[in-house]
Protein backbone atom coordinates (compact mmCIF):
# COMPACT_ATOMS: atom_id res chain seq x y z
CA UNK A 1 0.00 0.00 0.00
CA UNK A 2 1.26 3.09 -0.99
CA UNK A 3 1.16 6.25 1.37
CA UNK A 4 -1.36 8.05 -0.36
CA UNK A 5 -3.54 5.36 -0.37
CA UNK A 6 -3.47 4.15 2.69
CA UNK A 7 -3.78 8.40 3.85
CA UNK A 8 -7.20 7.89 1.38
CA UNK A 9 -8.26 4.59 3.08
CA UNK A 10 -8.30 6.48 7.09
CA UNK A 11 -10.06 9.19 5.50
CA UNK A 12 -12.37 7.21 4.71
CA UNK A 13 -12.83 5.15 7.76
CA UNK A 14 -13.29 7.94 9.45
CA UNK A 15 -16.25 9.56 7.16
CA UNK A 16 -17.50 6.34 7.32
CA UNK A 17 -17.89 5.91 11.12
CA UNK A 18 -18.95 9.28 11.44
CA UNK A 19 -22.06 8.42 9.08
CA UNK A 20 -22.70 5.28 10.91
CA UNK A 21 -21.80 5.41 14.80
CA UNK A 22 -25.17 7.32 14.84
CA UNK A 23 -27.15 4.94 12.99
CA UNK A 24 -25.78 2.26 15.22
CA UNK A 25 -26.95 3.78 18.23
CA UNK A 26 -30.50 3.87 17.07
CA UNK A 27 -30.36 -0.25 16.38
CA UNK A 28 -28.34 -0.63 19.40
CA UNK A 29 -31.56 0.90 21.28
CA UNK A 30 -34.36 -0.72 19.09
CA UNK A 31 -32.59 -4.04 20.75
CA UNK A 32 -32.87 -2.84 24.28
CA UNK A 33 -35.69 -3.11 26.97
CA UNK A 34 -37.04 0.41 28.12
CA UNK A 35 -35.21 -0.35 31.47
CA UNK A 36 -32.23 -1.19 29.70
CA UNK A 37 -31.86 2.36 27.82
CA UNK A 38 -32.93 4.80 30.49
CA UNK A 39 -31.17 2.92 33.39
CA UNK A 40 -27.99 1.64 32.40
CA UNK A 41 -25.70 3.48 29.74
CA UNK A 42 -24.31 0.16 27.74
CA UNK A 43 -22.79 0.45 24.28
CA UNK A 44 -24.01 -2.88 23.16
CA UNK A 45 -27.39 -4.66 24.48
CA UNK A 46 -27.02 -6.97 27.08
CA UNK A 47 -30.12 -8.64 26.64
CA UNK A 48 -31.28 -8.30 23.62
CA UNK A 49 -35.03 -8.32 22.75
CA UNK A 50 -36.70 -7.94 19.69
CA UNK A 51 -40.03 -6.97 21.46
CA UNK A 52 -39.83 -3.76 20.23
CA UNK A 53 -40.27 -4.86 16.87
CA UNK A 54 -42.67 -7.23 17.72
CA UNK A 55 -45.00 -4.12 18.97
CA UNK A 56 -44.57 -2.59 15.70
CA UNK A 57 -45.44 -5.92 13.36
CA UNK A 58 -48.44 -6.86 15.32
CA UNK A 59 -50.17 -3.32 15.30
CA UNK A 60 -52.21 -2.28 12.44
CA UNK A 61 -51.87 1.23 13.53
CA UNK A 62 -48.05 0.87 13.13
CA UNK A 63 -47.61 -1.43 10.32
CA UNK A 64 -50.34 0.54 8.40
CA UNK A 65 -47.78 3.57 8.17
CA UNK A 66 -45.17 2.10 6.22
CA UNK A 67 -48.08 0.36 4.04
CA UNK A 68 -49.48 4.19 3.38
CA UNK A 69 -45.97 5.50 2.88
CA UNK A 70 -45.11 2.86 0.16
CA UNK A 71 -48.29 3.34 -1.60
CA UNK A 72 -48.38 6.71 -2.05
CA UNK A 73 -43.84 6.79 -2.70
CA UNK A 74 -44.46 4.10 -5.91
CA UNK A 75 -47.92 6.43 -7.15
CA UNK A 76 -46.02 9.15 -6.88
CA UNK A 77 -42.94 7.61 -8.64
CA UNK A 78 -45.01 6.32 -11.68
CA UNK A 79 -46.80 9.60 -12.23
CA UNK A 80 -43.64 11.20 -11.89
CA UNK A 81 -42.63 9.24 -14.01
CA UNK A 82 -45.15 8.80 -16.99
CA UNK A 83 -45.26 12.39 -17.11
CA UNK A 84 -41.62 13.60 -16.91
CA UNK A 85 -41.02 11.28 -19.64
CA UNK A 86 -42.43 12.41 -22.85
CA UNK A 87 -41.42 16.16 -21.28
CA UNK A 88 -38.02 15.59 -21.11
CA UNK A 89 -37.68 13.90 -24.92
CA UNK A 90 -39.32 17.14 -25.96
CA UNK A 91 -36.64 19.33 -24.18
CA UNK A 92 -33.85 17.16 -25.57
CA UNK A 93 -34.66 16.69 -28.87
CA UNK A 94 -36.34 19.97 -30.40
CA UNK A 95 -37.13 23.56 -29.79
CA UNK A 96 -40.72 25.05 -29.56
CA UNK A 97 -42.21 28.18 -28.37
CA UNK A 98 -41.31 29.53 -24.84
CA UNK A 99 -39.03 25.78 -24.11
CA UNK A 100 -36.60 27.60 -22.15
CA UNK A 101 -38.86 29.73 -20.00
CA UNK A 102 -40.84 26.47 -19.57
CA UNK A 103 -37.65 24.51 -17.94
CA UNK A 104 -36.51 27.27 -15.99
CA UNK A 105 -40.42 27.55 -14.31
CA UNK A 106 -40.35 24.28 -13.85
CA UNK A 107 -37.19 23.63 -11.75
CA UNK A 108 -38.63 26.37 -9.60
CA UNK A 109 -41.15 24.45 -8.38
CA UNK A 110 -38.13 22.57 -6.99
CA UNK A 111 -36.71 25.31 -5.14
CA UNK A 112 -40.63 26.04 -3.76
CA UNK A 113 -40.73 25.37 0.33
CA UNK A 114 -42.79 22.94 0.91
CA UNK A 115 -43.84 25.18 4.39
CA UNK A 116 -45.11 27.55 1.95
CA UNK A 117 -47.39 24.89 0.33
CA UNK A 118 -48.35 23.04 3.15
CA UNK A 119 -51.47 25.12 4.16
CA UNK A 120 -53.22 26.22 0.17
CA UNK A 121 -52.51 21.94 -0.72
CA UNK A 122 -54.20 20.72 2.40
CA UNK A 123 -57.45 23.79 1.92
CA UNK A 124 -57.30 22.44 -1.78
CA UNK A 125 -57.42 19.29 -1.12
CA UNK A 126 -59.85 19.33 1.40
CA UNK A 127 -62.45 21.47 -1.18
CA UNK A 128 -62.04 18.72 -4.01
CA UNK A 129 -62.11 16.00 -1.62
CA UNK A 130 -58.90 14.18 -1.87
CA UNK A 131 -57.80 14.78 2.04
CA UNK A 132 -56.46 11.57 3.82
CA UNK A 133 -56.03 9.35 0.48
CA UNK A 134 -52.94 8.47 -1.10
CA UNK A 135 -53.11 10.24 -4.06
CA UNK A 136 -53.10 13.49 -2.55
CA UNK A 137 -49.44 12.61 -1.18
CA UNK A 138 -48.62 11.34 -4.35
CA UNK A 139 -50.03 14.70 -6.32
CA UNK A 140 -48.50 17.06 -3.68
CA UNK A 141 -45.72 15.38 -3.98
CA UNK A 142 -45.18 15.90 -7.74
CA UNK A 143 -44.38 19.38 -7.09
CA UNK A 144 -40.65 18.74 -6.42
CA UNK A 145 -40.24 15.45 -8.21
CA UNK A 146 -41.67 16.14 -11.10
CA UNK A 147 -39.45 18.92 -11.93
CA UNK A 148 -36.30 16.86 -10.98
CA UNK A 149 -37.41 14.01 -12.78
CA UNK A 150 -37.15 16.10 -16.01
CA UNK A 151 -34.36 17.03 -15.40
CA UNK A 152 -32.67 13.68 -14.76
CA UNK A 153 -33.91 12.35 -17.80
CA UNK A 154 -33.26 15.56 -19.94
CA UNK A 155 -29.77 14.79 -19.11
CA UNK A 156 -29.62 11.05 -20.26
CA UNK A 157 -31.51 11.46 -23.21
CA UNK A 158 -29.04 14.23 -24.49
CA UNK A 159 -26.67 11.75 -24.49
CA UNK A 160 -28.41 9.72 -27.11
CA UNK A 161 -27.34 10.89 -30.37
CA UNK A 162 -30.51 11.47 -32.47
CA UNK A 163 -29.30 10.02 -35.34
CA UNK A 164 -31.01 6.98 -33.59
CA UNK A 165 -34.55 8.81 -33.94
CA UNK A 166 -34.29 9.62 -37.06
CA UNK A 167 -33.14 6.16 -38.31
CA UNK A 168 -36.29 4.71 -36.82
CA UNK A 169 -38.55 6.94 -38.25
CA UNK A 170 -37.26 6.48 -41.51
CA UNK A 171 -37.72 2.74 -40.83
CA UNK A 172 -41.59 3.70 -40.51
CA UNK A 173 -41.10 3.19 -36.28
CA UNK A 174 -44.49 5.29 -35.18
CA UNK A 175 -43.28 7.69 -32.09
CA UNK A 176 -45.40 6.10 -29.82
CA UNK A 177 -43.62 2.23 -30.93
CA UNK A 178 -40.54 4.27 -31.21
CA UNK A 179 -40.61 5.40 -27.51
CA UNK A 180 -41.17 2.81 -25.88
CA UNK A 181 -39.63 -0.28 -28.12
CA UNK A 182 -36.61 1.52 -28.81
CA UNK A 183 -35.79 4.99 -27.07
CA UNK A 184 -36.89 3.80 -23.48
CA UNK A 185 -34.46 0.79 -23.12
CA UNK A 186 -31.62 2.91 -24.18
CA UNK A 187 -32.26 5.40 -21.26
CA UNK A 188 -33.27 2.19 -19.15
CA UNK A 189 -30.31 3.46 -16.65
CA UNK A 190 -31.60 6.97 -16.52
CA UNK A 191 -35.00 6.11 -15.96
CA UNK A 192 -33.85 3.46 -13.41
CA UNK A 193 -31.85 6.68 -11.38
CA UNK A 194 -34.66 8.89 -11.92
CA UNK A 195 -37.01 6.60 -10.08
CA UNK A 196 -34.64 6.26 -7.30
CA UNK A 197 -34.57 9.89 -7.00
CA UNK A 198 -38.25 10.44 -6.71
CA UNK A 199 -38.43 7.83 -4.07
CA UNK A 200 -35.72 9.02 -2.20
CA UNK A 201 -37.51 12.67 -1.58
CA UNK A 202 -41.16 11.52 -1.77
CA UNK A 203 -40.30 8.73 0.82
CA UNK A 204 -38.01 10.77 3.26
CA UNK A 205 -40.95 14.12 3.07
CA UNK A 206 -42.94 14.52 6.01
CA UNK A 207 -44.07 18.04 6.23
CA UNK A 208 -46.52 18.03 3.11
CA UNK A 209 -47.81 14.11 4.28
CA UNK A 210 -48.59 14.86 7.31
CA UNK A 211 -50.60 17.89 6.68
CA UNK A 212 -52.45 15.93 4.03
CA UNK A 213 -52.99 13.33 5.56
CA UNK A 214 -55.14 11.89 9.41
CA UNK A 215 -55.91 8.05 9.98
CA UNK A 216 -56.24 6.75 6.52
CA UNK A 217 -53.15 7.47 4.66
CA UNK A 218 -51.18 8.47 7.63
CA UNK A 219 -47.12 7.91 6.74
CA UNK A 220 -45.24 6.23 8.98
CA UNK A 221 -43.13 9.24 9.73
CA UNK A 222 -46.36 10.91 11.07
CA UNK A 223 -47.06 7.30 13.23
CA UNK A 224 -43.52 8.02 14.84
CA UNK A 225 -43.97 11.16 16.31
CA UNK A 226 -47.55 10.92 17.24
CA UNK A 227 -47.65 8.00 19.31
CA UNK A 228 -44.26 8.13 21.24
CA UNK A 229 -45.92 11.78 22.26
CA UNK A 230 -48.94 10.23 23.42
CA UNK A 231 -47.45 7.20 24.95
CA UNK A 232 -44.80 9.11 27.07
CA UNK A 233 -41.38 8.48 26.39
CA UNK A 234 -41.08 5.07 24.83
CA UNK A 235 -37.75 4.83 23.22
CA UNK A 236 -37.09 1.39 22.38
CA UNK A 237 -40.71 1.38 20.03
CA UNK A 238 -39.17 4.63 19.06
CA UNK A 239 -35.78 3.10 17.75
CA UNK A 240 -37.33 0.20 16.06
CA UNK A 241 -39.71 1.84 14.37
CA UNK A 242 -37.04 4.41 12.71
CA UNK A 243 -34.83 1.26 12.14
CA UNK A 244 -37.56 -0.10 9.79
CA UNK A 245 -37.88 3.18 8.09
CA UNK A 246 -33.84 2.58 7.40
CA UNK A 247 -34.63 -0.35 5.55
CA UNK A 248 -36.48 0.19 1.99
CA UNK A 249 -33.82 3.12 1.37
CA UNK A 250 -31.22 1.00 2.21
CA UNK A 251 -32.72 -1.91 -0.56
CA UNK A 252 -33.67 0.90 -3.06
CA UNK A 253 -29.90 1.84 -2.64
CA UNK A 254 -28.47 -1.91 -3.27
CA UNK A 255 -30.55 -2.10 -6.74
CA UNK A 256 -29.08 1.28 -8.05
CA UNK A 257 -25.68 0.85 -6.70
CA UNK A 258 -23.93 0.53 -10.06
CA UNK A 259 -25.68 3.58 -11.61
CA UNK A 260 -25.67 5.92 -8.19
CA UNK A 261 -22.84 7.84 -8.78
CA UNK A 262 -23.60 8.82 -12.39
CA UNK A 263 -27.38 9.22 -10.80
CA UNK A 264 -26.71 11.60 -8.43
CA UNK A 265 -24.46 13.70 -11.17
CA UNK A 266 -28.53 14.03 -12.87
CA UNK A 267 -26.77 12.57 -15.86
CA UNK A 268 -24.95 15.17 -16.73
CA UNK A 269 -21.52 13.96 -16.55
CA UNK B 1 -26.12 20.95 -33.19
CA UNK B 2 -29.20 22.97 -33.50
CA UNK B 3 -32.76 21.11 -32.35
CA UNK B 4 -35.50 21.34 -34.59
CA UNK B 5 -37.79 23.89 -34.28
CA UNK B 6 -41.36 21.85 -33.70
CA UNK B 7 -43.72 23.71 -31.69
CA UNK B 8 -46.11 20.01 -31.84
CA UNK B 9 -43.54 19.27 -28.82
CA UNK B 10 -45.88 21.34 -26.92
CA UNK B 11 -48.39 18.31 -26.74
CA UNK B 12 -45.72 16.08 -24.87
CA UNK B 13 -44.97 18.60 -22.25
CA UNK B 14 -48.62 19.31 -21.90
CA UNK B 15 -49.13 16.22 -19.05
CA UNK B 16 -46.46 17.85 -17.25
CA UNK B 17 -47.95 21.43 -17.04
CA UNK B 18 -51.78 19.88 -15.98
CA UNK B 19 -50.23 18.20 -13.28
CA UNK B 20 -48.15 21.06 -12.06
CA UNK B 21 -50.49 23.52 -12.90
CA UNK B 22 -52.81 21.29 -10.33
CA UNK B 23 -50.03 20.46 -7.84
CA UNK B 24 -48.08 24.48 -7.91
CA UNK B 25 -50.03 27.14 -9.61
CA UNK B 26 -53.23 26.81 -8.06
CA UNK B 27 -51.67 26.50 -4.56
CA UNK B 28 -49.16 29.26 -5.20
CA UNK B 29 -52.82 31.43 -6.56
CA UNK B 30 -54.22 30.79 -3.32
CA UNK B 31 -51.27 32.19 -1.29
CA UNK B 32 -51.17 35.70 -3.44
CA UNK B 33 -54.96 35.78 -2.68
CA UNK B 34 -54.48 35.11 1.08
CA UNK B 35 -51.29 38.40 1.00
CA UNK B 36 -53.31 40.86 -0.36
CA UNK B 37 -56.31 40.39 1.57
CA UNK B 38 -57.80 40.72 5.52
CA UNK B 39 -60.71 38.99 7.10
CA UNK B 40 -62.95 39.49 10.06
CA UNK B 41 -63.55 35.42 10.00
CA UNK B 42 -66.71 33.73 8.52
CA UNK B 43 -65.00 33.69 5.16
CA UNK B 44 -65.40 37.55 4.84
CA UNK B 45 -62.50 38.78 2.76
CA UNK B 46 -61.63 42.25 1.95
CA UNK B 47 -58.71 43.89 -0.02
CA UNK B 48 -55.98 44.91 2.02
CA UNK B 49 -53.25 45.82 -0.95
CA UNK B 50 -49.36 45.69 0.18
CA UNK B 51 -49.93 45.77 3.76
CA UNK B 52 -49.51 42.36 4.58
CA UNK B 53 -45.97 42.60 2.66
CA UNK B 54 -45.05 46.02 4.67
CA UNK B 55 -46.00 44.39 7.83
CA UNK B 56 -43.72 41.52 6.62
CA UNK B 57 -40.70 43.41 5.63
CA UNK B 58 -40.19 45.74 8.86
CA UNK B 59 -41.20 42.92 11.35
CA UNK B 60 -38.12 42.38 13.68
CA UNK B 61 -39.51 38.75 14.58
CA UNK B 62 -38.86 37.75 10.67
CA UNK B 63 -35.43 39.85 9.98
CA UNK B 64 -34.12 37.98 12.85
CA UNK B 65 -35.12 34.59 11.28
CA UNK B 66 -34.22 35.19 7.94
CA UNK B 67 -30.69 36.13 9.87
CA UNK B 68 -30.08 33.10 10.98
CA UNK B 69 -31.28 31.38 7.97
CA UNK B 70 -28.94 33.32 6.03
CA UNK B 71 -26.19 32.35 8.24
CA UNK B 72 -27.44 28.70 8.64
CA UNK B 73 -27.15 27.88 5.01
CA UNK B 74 -23.59 29.96 4.52
CA UNK B 75 -22.02 27.69 7.48
CA UNK B 76 -23.49 24.44 5.93
CA UNK B 77 -22.35 25.58 2.54
CA UNK B 78 -18.95 26.74 3.78
CA UNK B 79 -18.71 23.36 5.65
CA UNK B 80 -20.39 20.28 3.44
CA UNK B 81 -18.40 21.64 0.01
CA UNK B 82 -14.52 21.32 0.70
CA UNK B 83 -15.68 18.34 2.80
CA UNK B 84 -17.54 16.86 0.52
CA UNK B 85 -15.02 17.72 -2.45
CA UNK B 86 -12.00 16.21 -0.10
CA UNK B 87 -14.16 12.81 1.03
CA UNK B 88 -14.82 12.26 -3.02
CA UNK B 89 -10.85 12.57 -3.76
CA UNK B 90 -10.14 9.88 -1.09
CA UNK B 91 -12.72 7.32 -2.23
CA UNK B 92 -11.79 3.95 -3.95
CA UNK B 93 -11.53 4.32 -7.75
CA UNK B 94 -13.44 0.81 -8.56
CA UNK B 95 -14.32 -2.92 -7.30
CA UNK B 96 -16.04 -4.15 -4.16
CA UNK B 97 -14.78 -1.68 -1.91
CA UNK B 98 -16.33 1.49 -4.13
CA UNK B 99 -19.43 -0.36 -3.83
CA UNK B 100 -19.65 -1.04 -0.49
CA UNK B 101 -19.05 2.86 0.64
CA UNK B 102 -21.01 3.98 -2.03
CA UNK B 103 -23.80 2.29 -0.42
CA UNK B 104 -22.86 3.26 3.17
CA UNK B 105 -22.40 6.65 2.18
CA UNK B 106 -26.14 7.19 0.39
CA UNK B 107 -27.60 6.04 3.71
CA UNK B 108 -28.16 8.75 5.44
CA UNK B 109 -29.80 10.27 2.09
CA UNK B 110 -32.47 7.96 2.40
CA UNK B 111 -33.53 7.90 6.02
CA UNK B 112 -36.51 9.88 7.01
CA UNK B 113 -36.14 13.67 7.84
CA UNK B 114 -37.79 13.40 11.17
CA UNK B 115 -36.18 9.99 11.90
CA UNK B 116 -32.90 11.86 11.17
CA UNK B 117 -33.69 14.50 13.54
CA UNK B 118 -35.00 11.60 16.04
CA UNK B 119 -31.43 9.92 15.46
CA UNK B 120 -29.46 13.00 16.46
CA UNK B 121 -32.00 14.16 19.04
CA UNK B 122 -31.66 10.73 20.95
CA UNK B 123 -27.51 10.44 20.25
CA UNK B 124 -27.07 13.98 21.48
CA UNK B 125 -29.14 13.53 25.08
CA UNK B 126 -26.78 13.58 27.71
CA UNK B 127 -28.66 10.51 29.76
CA UNK B 128 -28.87 7.84 26.80
CA UNK B 129 -27.15 9.59 23.91
CA UNK B 130 -23.44 8.13 22.82
CA UNK B 131 -22.68 12.04 21.92
CA UNK B 132 -23.99 13.58 24.46
CA UNK B 133 -22.87 11.10 27.61
CA UNK B 134 -18.94 11.32 25.75
CA UNK B 135 -18.54 14.67 26.24
CA UNK B 136 -20.50 15.22 29.16
CA UNK B 137 -17.75 11.97 30.30
CA UNK B 138 -14.92 13.85 29.05
CA UNK B 139 -16.29 17.13 31.02
CA UNK B 140 -17.98 18.98 28.62
CA UNK B 141 -20.52 20.73 30.23
CA UNK B 142 -23.34 20.09 26.39
CA UNK B 143 -27.06 20.59 26.48
CA UNK B 144 -28.46 21.17 22.92
CA UNK B 145 -32.13 22.13 25.02
CA UNK B 146 -30.65 24.72 27.08
CA UNK B 147 -27.41 26.22 25.38
CA UNK B 148 -28.26 28.17 22.61
CA UNK B 149 -24.39 27.52 20.54
CA UNK B 150 -25.02 23.59 21.66
CA UNK B 151 -28.21 23.26 19.36
CA UNK B 152 -26.70 25.05 16.31
CA UNK B 153 -23.83 22.92 16.58
CA UNK B 154 -25.85 19.84 16.84
CA UNK B 155 -28.24 20.74 14.53
CA UNK B 156 -25.04 21.75 11.84
CA UNK B 157 -23.18 18.53 13.08
CA UNK B 158 -26.27 16.54 11.71
CA UNK B 159 -26.56 18.33 8.62
CA UNK B 160 -22.81 17.60 8.01
CA UNK B 161 -23.76 14.15 8.24
CA UNK B 162 -27.15 14.49 6.63
CA UNK B 163 -26.17 15.63 3.29
CA UNK B 164 -22.33 15.87 2.98
CA UNK B 165 -22.63 12.50 1.10
CA UNK B 166 -24.73 13.99 -1.80
CA UNK B 167 -22.00 16.30 -2.97
CA UNK B 168 -19.69 13.57 -2.21
CA UNK B 169 -20.97 11.59 -4.59
CA UNK B 170 -21.83 14.54 -7.17
CA UNK B 171 -17.91 15.23 -7.22
CA UNK B 172 -17.29 11.57 -7.03
CA UNK B 173 -19.24 11.22 -10.74
CA UNK B 174 -17.34 14.18 -11.44
CA UNK B 175 -13.89 12.87 -10.98
CA UNK B 176 -15.34 9.42 -12.68
CA UNK B 177 -15.64 10.85 -16.15
CA UNK B 178 -11.69 11.89 -16.15
CA UNK B 179 -9.75 9.67 -18.68
CA UNK B 180 -6.75 8.38 -17.29
CA UNK B 181 -4.90 10.09 -20.09
CA UNK B 182 -5.12 13.08 -18.04
CA UNK B 183 -3.15 12.27 -14.98
CA UNK B 184 -0.37 10.44 -17.14
CA UNK B 185 -0.80 13.57 -18.61
CA UNK B 186 0.10 15.75 -15.61
CA UNK B 187 2.54 12.82 -14.23
CA UNK B 188 4.70 13.47 -17.51
CA UNK B 189 4.68 17.19 -16.82
CA UNK B 190 5.58 16.06 -12.99
CA UNK B 191 2.25 18.30 -11.51
CA UNK B 192 2.30 18.72 -8.29
CA UNK B 193 -0.83 17.36 -6.00
CA UNK B 194 -2.20 20.34 -5.70
CA UNK B 195 -1.39 21.35 -9.74
CA UNK B 196 -3.52 18.44 -10.61
CA UNK B 197 -6.62 19.24 -8.36
CA UNK B 198 -6.76 22.74 -9.58
CA UNK B 199 -6.21 22.35 -13.32
CA UNK B 200 -7.66 18.77 -14.22
CA UNK B 201 -9.85 17.65 -11.26
CA UNK B 202 -11.81 21.44 -10.36
CA UNK B 203 -12.71 22.06 -13.74
CA UNK B 204 -14.44 18.70 -14.83
CA UNK B 205 -16.20 18.88 -11.23
CA UNK B 206 -17.44 22.48 -12.02
CA UNK B 207 -20.59 20.78 -13.48
CA UNK B 208 -21.60 18.71 -11.28
CA UNK B 209 -20.02 21.37 -7.93
CA UNK B 210 -22.90 24.00 -9.71
CA UNK B 211 -25.75 21.11 -9.11
CA UNK B 212 -24.28 20.25 -5.39
CA UNK B 213 -23.97 24.24 -4.38
CA UNK B 214 -27.78 24.95 -5.49
CA UNK B 215 -29.08 21.83 -4.27
CA UNK B 216 -27.58 22.30 -0.81
CA UNK B 217 -28.94 26.14 -0.74
CA UNK B 218 -32.23 25.26 -1.71
CA UNK B 219 -32.66 22.40 0.71
CA UNK B 220 -30.65 24.43 3.91
CA UNK B 221 -32.34 27.35 3.30
CA UNK B 222 -35.91 25.32 3.60
CA UNK B 223 -34.84 23.19 6.16
CA UNK B 224 -38.12 22.13 8.92
CA UNK B 225 -38.10 18.81 10.12
CA UNK B 226 -34.85 18.17 11.26
CA UNK B 227 -34.01 21.27 13.32
CA UNK B 228 -38.33 21.24 14.22
CA UNK B 229 -37.75 17.28 15.98
CA UNK B 230 -34.29 18.04 17.58
CA UNK B 231 -35.41 21.50 19.12
CA UNK B 232 -38.49 22.67 17.84
CA UNK B 233 -36.54 26.18 16.86
CA UNK B 234 -35.42 26.47 20.27
CA UNK B 235 -33.89 27.62 22.91
CA UNK B 236 -36.07 30.50 22.72
CA UNK B 237 -36.01 30.84 19.01
CA UNK B 238 -32.18 30.41 18.41
CA UNK B 239 -33.05 28.09 16.03
CA UNK B 240 -36.32 29.14 14.70
CA UNK B 241 -34.91 28.70 10.96
CA UNK B 242 -37.43 30.44 8.57
CA UNK B 243 -39.81 27.37 7.15
CA UNK B 244 -40.14 27.00 11.41
CA UNK B 245 -41.38 30.30 11.39
CA UNK B 246 -43.51 30.19 8.89
CA UNK B 247 -45.30 26.85 9.67
CA UNK B 248 -45.55 28.72 13.31
CA UNK B 249 -47.37 31.78 11.62
CA UNK B 250 -49.84 29.93 8.91
CA UNK B 251 -51.09 26.75 10.91
CA UNK B 252 -50.33 27.76 14.60
CA UNK B 253 -51.31 30.93 14.61
CA UNK B 254 -53.74 30.46 11.13
CA UNK B 255 -52.45 34.16 10.54
CA UNK B 256 -53.15 33.81 6.63
CA UNK B 257 -52.72 37.33 5.76
CA UNK B 258 -49.43 37.67 6.82
CA UNK B 259 -48.13 33.63 6.14
CA UNK B 260 -49.10 34.29 2.72
CA UNK B 261 -46.89 37.39 2.29
CA UNK B 262 -44.13 35.89 4.14
CA UNK B 263 -44.42 32.62 1.70
CA UNK B 264 -43.89 35.14 -1.26
CA UNK B 265 -41.06 36.74 -0.01
CA UNK B 266 -39.50 33.46 1.08
CA UNK B 267 -39.72 31.91 -2.35
CA UNK B 268 -38.27 35.17 -4.13
CA UNK B 269 -35.46 35.51 -2.30
CA UNK B 270 -34.81 31.49 -2.90
CA UNK B 271 -34.96 31.97 -6.57
CA UNK B 272 -33.14 35.25 -6.33
CA UNK B 273 -29.57 33.40 -4.36
CA UNK B 274 -29.96 30.08 -6.47
CA UNK B 275 -29.98 32.68 -9.85
CA UNK B 276 -27.05 34.49 -8.10
CA UNK B 277 -25.43 31.08 -7.73
CA UNK B 278 -25.93 30.45 -11.22
CA UNK B 279 -24.97 33.35 -12.83
CA UNK B 280 -21.65 33.53 -11.38
CA UNK B 281 -20.77 29.75 -11.62
CA UNK B 282 -21.33 29.36 -14.81
CA UNK B 283 -19.70 32.65 -16.03
CA UNK B 284 -16.44 31.70 -14.28
CA UNK B 285 -16.87 28.58 -16.13
CA UNK B 286 -16.52 30.44 -19.38
CA UNK B 287 -13.57 32.41 -18.47
CA UNK B 288 -10.78 29.89 -17.90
Amino acid sequence: MTRASRGSAIVMTLYLLFLLVPIYWLVNMSLKTNAEITGTFSLWPRTPTLANYRVILTDPSWYMGYVNSLIYVVMNTALSLAVALPAAYAFSRYRFLGDKHLFFWLLTNRMAPPAVFALPFFQLYSAVGLFDTHIAVALAHCLFNVPLAVWILEGFMSGVPREIDETAYIDGYSFPRFFTRIFMPLIASGIGVAAFFCFMFSWVELLLSRTLTSVNAKPIAATMTRTVSASGLDWGVLAAAGVLTILPGALVIWFVRNYIAKGFALGRV
Amino acid sequence: MDKPVNNRAWLLVLPVLVLVAFSAVIPLMTVVNYSVQDTFGNNQFFWNGLGWFQEVLESDRIHAALGRQLLFSAIILAIEIPLGIFIALNMPKRGFWASLVLVLMALPLLIPWNVVGTIWQVFGRVDIGLLGHTLAAMGIDYNYVNDPLDAWATIIVMDVWHWTSLVALLCYAGLQSIPDAYYQAARIDQASRWGVFRYIELPKMAGVLLIAVLLRFMDSFMIYTEPFVVTGGGPGNATTFLSIDLVKMAIGQFDLGPAAAFSLIYFLVILLISWVFYTVMTAQRETP
